[in-house]
């Protein structure tokens, strides 16, 4: 091997590291907490809605979305699901213990699938817990691919689409130091503001003094890892529209191992098939 | 054949400007079957995506609240990738294991492979809400290192360039820029060991990219070899797109091909044919291996479960069964058939992932059933390819022989390249 032919090698193996270094990606957030603050997120304790639909009116007020009418009955008729003007939604259930309301919205995941997918960091999870959302977003729905509630919704009638869902009320009034505008406006304090800590506590203390009132089991608390919003409920979650196999563990972690696997393959490959182009070179008859 | 090829290096810019511009025109007959099938869906496509892109996307996608992708991305982007596999994997056998024998196919494997990206990653255009802010990954308007999909994009531009670099001697071939094609040629082998990596990890990424979807995706399509899966099933699909391409265009663009070809080209698709087998049993290997390891053979017997068998079994396996028959009988026939069924394996599959083994559980009347705007511009995508790929292959030494210059610098260029090592 001679001098121009030893510096080409190793300046194409150099590429290759370099590329490998700036495409590999980085490490996953695998902490709940960041720098320290505690994550923020709402108990929902399903045996104390009455339906009333007090949370989806302030839900609306607060962002500037279509007024719903809230003393329509008819809507509990149907499962509703979040849309991109209804990002809080009461649903009615008939269940073993009678009927029961539920109120939907993004969970918040401690570690949401729809913020790892984001090529653009346009989906972010605030330090203080809120998933919330960016002007840099591409509108390649990665997100809403990703999401297990199925919560992020990209406008769909609007030529400048906007991933809408529920913020926690970050932009509006967490930052100025209030509480979500739907626990405010709850009159039966079925929602409950605090740090996740905190709501996992309240929880476990209402499934211990009130243990046949409740199923014991907090939904949020190990679903995908954890969410900020999280539920008790009397009956059954499936009986409630809850998926119930959705694992512990988060999403994100079921591709850190290809990701993992990126820049390795990114330096041993080049060098793998020049080591193969130069063994099989012919000698000159 | 065409006189204009033997212009002298120096030419004005008036030449070259009369020279592009008597390119530009149709070769051939006009009104061909294909034609006028194409021209009015192309149209029709090109008026719509101008539509959809200034409206919105609400305009002209079916309506399907929890199906975000259609089959811009299932069809076009997942399948389309896919079938351009065959470049990279032929640039392996020819330029590092230098197999002689598909030297003659290669360049248009490598054309059909860079317009495929062109186009169908270029259909990721179409499914983007936010379509003018497809720059940010790459200026770095916040780069989402953590995501599987930046990979993805970044992947899809720097394997263009390097499939452009793979091809451009073509292009200075048919502009007659001699010395710019020596330098353009010194570049093949270091874009051809970028492109395979690329292709590696971008193959097996796609497949990566669904998985975060894991409770939406039918157990007997999510295991954790997705990435695998999508990488071995990307070479058998390009293969087998080699092999269906090659059978249309030895057809349509037979009166270029030399002796040589004519005579070694069952050989090709003879050898292709063999590869496919093998690739495709590692496939159904890996295929049995997860659906033993996850214990999902229960759900075989339900409806998503004869869908799987029907893509596993119809559509992959018999195939590949097709292929080996081919192969030993010597039935060029036979692998074209197998060849089509291959590919819409790749296309069922691709689209399970998507959209239809995708929240099975959803009930038919609120599944994603495409628009037939969408239908017209996935058609208007795959239209526009062909197109392209007619107007360069008429025009370019992709199945004919190269000027007679060229094959002398290619030939002293290898003399000195055994000079150097010896």
């Amino acid at each position: 091997m001679d001098r121009r032919k030893f510096l080409k090698s190793l300046g194409i193996g150099m590429a290759g590291m370099t590329c490998g270094g700036i495409l590999a990606p980085g490490r996953l957030n695998a902490k709940g907490v960041v720098e320290g603050k505690e994550f923020l997120g709402i108990l929902i304790d399903t045996t104390r809605c009455i339906g009333c639909r007090s949370c989806e009116l302030a839900c609306a007020e607060t962002y500037d979305l279509p007024i719903p009418d809230i003393e329509d009955d008819s809507v509990f008729e149907k499962e509703r699901r979040t849309t991109e003007t209804q990002w809080t939604i009461v649903n009615r259930y008939k269940t073993d213990r009678g009927t029961v309301y539920a109120v939907k919205r993004c969970m918040h995941c401690n570690q949401a699938a729809c913020v790892s997918s984001c090529l653009v960091k346009a989906m972010k999870k605030r330090q203080e817990g809120p998933v919330t959302w960016g002007e840099n977003c591409m509108g390649c729905k990665m997100c809403a691919f990703s999401c297990p509630f199925d919560k992020a919704i990209l406008e769909a009638h609007s030529p400048s689409p906007r991933i809408r869902k529920c913020f926690l009320c970050w932009d509006k009034r967490l930052v100025k130091g209030e509480i979500p505008a739907c626990v405010e406006a709850c009159p039966t304090e079925a929602l409950l503001f605090g740090t996740r800590r905190e709501l996992i506590e309240e929880a476990r203390g209402r499934i211990y003094q009130y243990p046949d009132r409740y199923v014991h089991n907090i939904y949020g608390e190990t679903e995908v890892g954890g969410t900020s919003v999280m539920y008790l409920s009397a009956v059954p979650f499936e009986q409630l529209g809850f998926r119930t196999d959705l694992g512990t563990t988060s999403l994100p972690e079921l591709s850190t191992g290809f990701l993992y696997a990126v820049p390795i393959i990114f330096v041993l490959w080049p060098a793998f098939l020049l080591g193969v182009h130069r063994a099989t070179q012919k000698e000159e008859d | 054949m065409r006189g204009k090829q033997a212009s002298p290096e120096k030419r004005t810019l008036k030449d070259f400007i009369t020279f592009i511009i008597a390119e530009l025109k149709p070769r051939g007959k006009i009104f061909t079957p294909f034609n006028i099938i194409s021209a009015p869906i192309l149209a029709l496509g090109i008026i719509l995506i101008i539509y959809r892109l200034i409206y919105g996307l609400g305009t002209v996608v079916a309506e399907a609240p929890g199906f975000p992708w259609g089959i811009w991305i299932g069809f076009n982007v997942m399948v389309g990738v896919a079938f351009a596999g065959g470049a990279y994997v032929l640039t392996f056998v020819v330029y590092i294991l230098r197999s002689e024998k598909y030297h003659p196919i290669i360049r248009a494997t490598i054309l059909n492979g860079f317009l495929a990206y062109v186009f169908y990653a270029g259909a990721i255009l179409l499914d983007l809400g936010r379509w003018w802010n497809i720059v940010n990954p790459l200026i770095g308007n916040k780069f989402g290192v953590n995501s599987v999909l930046f990979l993805v994009a970044w992947h899809f531009l720097l394997y263009m360039i390097a499939e452009f670099l793979e091809f451009s001697p073509a292009f200075a071939e048919w502009l007659g820029l001699k010395r710019i094609r020596k330098i353009l040629r010194s570049f093949t082998l270091a874009a051809v060991i970028f492109g395979i990596t690329l292709s590696t990890l971008h193959q097996s990424g796609l497949g990566a990219l669904v998985m975060m979807a894991r409770p939406n995706i039918h157990p007997l399509w999510y295991t954790e070899f997705i990435p695998v899966l999508f990488f071995v099933s990307g070479i058998f699909g390009g293969i087998s797109m080699v092999i269906f391409e090659g059978t249309i265009s030895t057809r349509v663009f037979g009166y270029q091909l030399t002796t040589d070809f004519r005579r070694s080209y069952d050989d090709i698709v003879l050898g292709l044919a063999k590869t496919c087998a093998a690739v495709m049993f590692v496939y159904l290997f890996l295929k049995a291996l997860v659906l033993i390891h996850g214990a999902h053979a229960s759900l075989l017997a339900t409806p998503m479960g004869y869908w799987y068998l029907t893509e596993v079994v119809g559509l992959t396996l018999i195939p590949c069964i097709l292929y080996l028959r081919g192969f030993r009988d010597r039935n060029i026939k036979v692998i074209r058939i197998a060849a089509i069924l291959a590919m819409a394996g790749i296309i069922i599959n691709r689209c399970n992932y998507v959209f239809i083994a995708y929240k099975w559980f959803v009930p038919l009347s609120e599944r994603y059933i495409p628009s037939w705007q969408e239908v017209v511009m996935a058609l208007t995508i795959v239209f526009a390819h062909i197109w392209v790929f007619r107007w360069i292959v008429h025009r370019m030494a992709v199945y004919r022989k190269p000027p007679a210059w060229a094959v002398e610098q290619d030939r002293r260029g290898e003399k000195k390249a055994l000079e150097v090592t010896l």
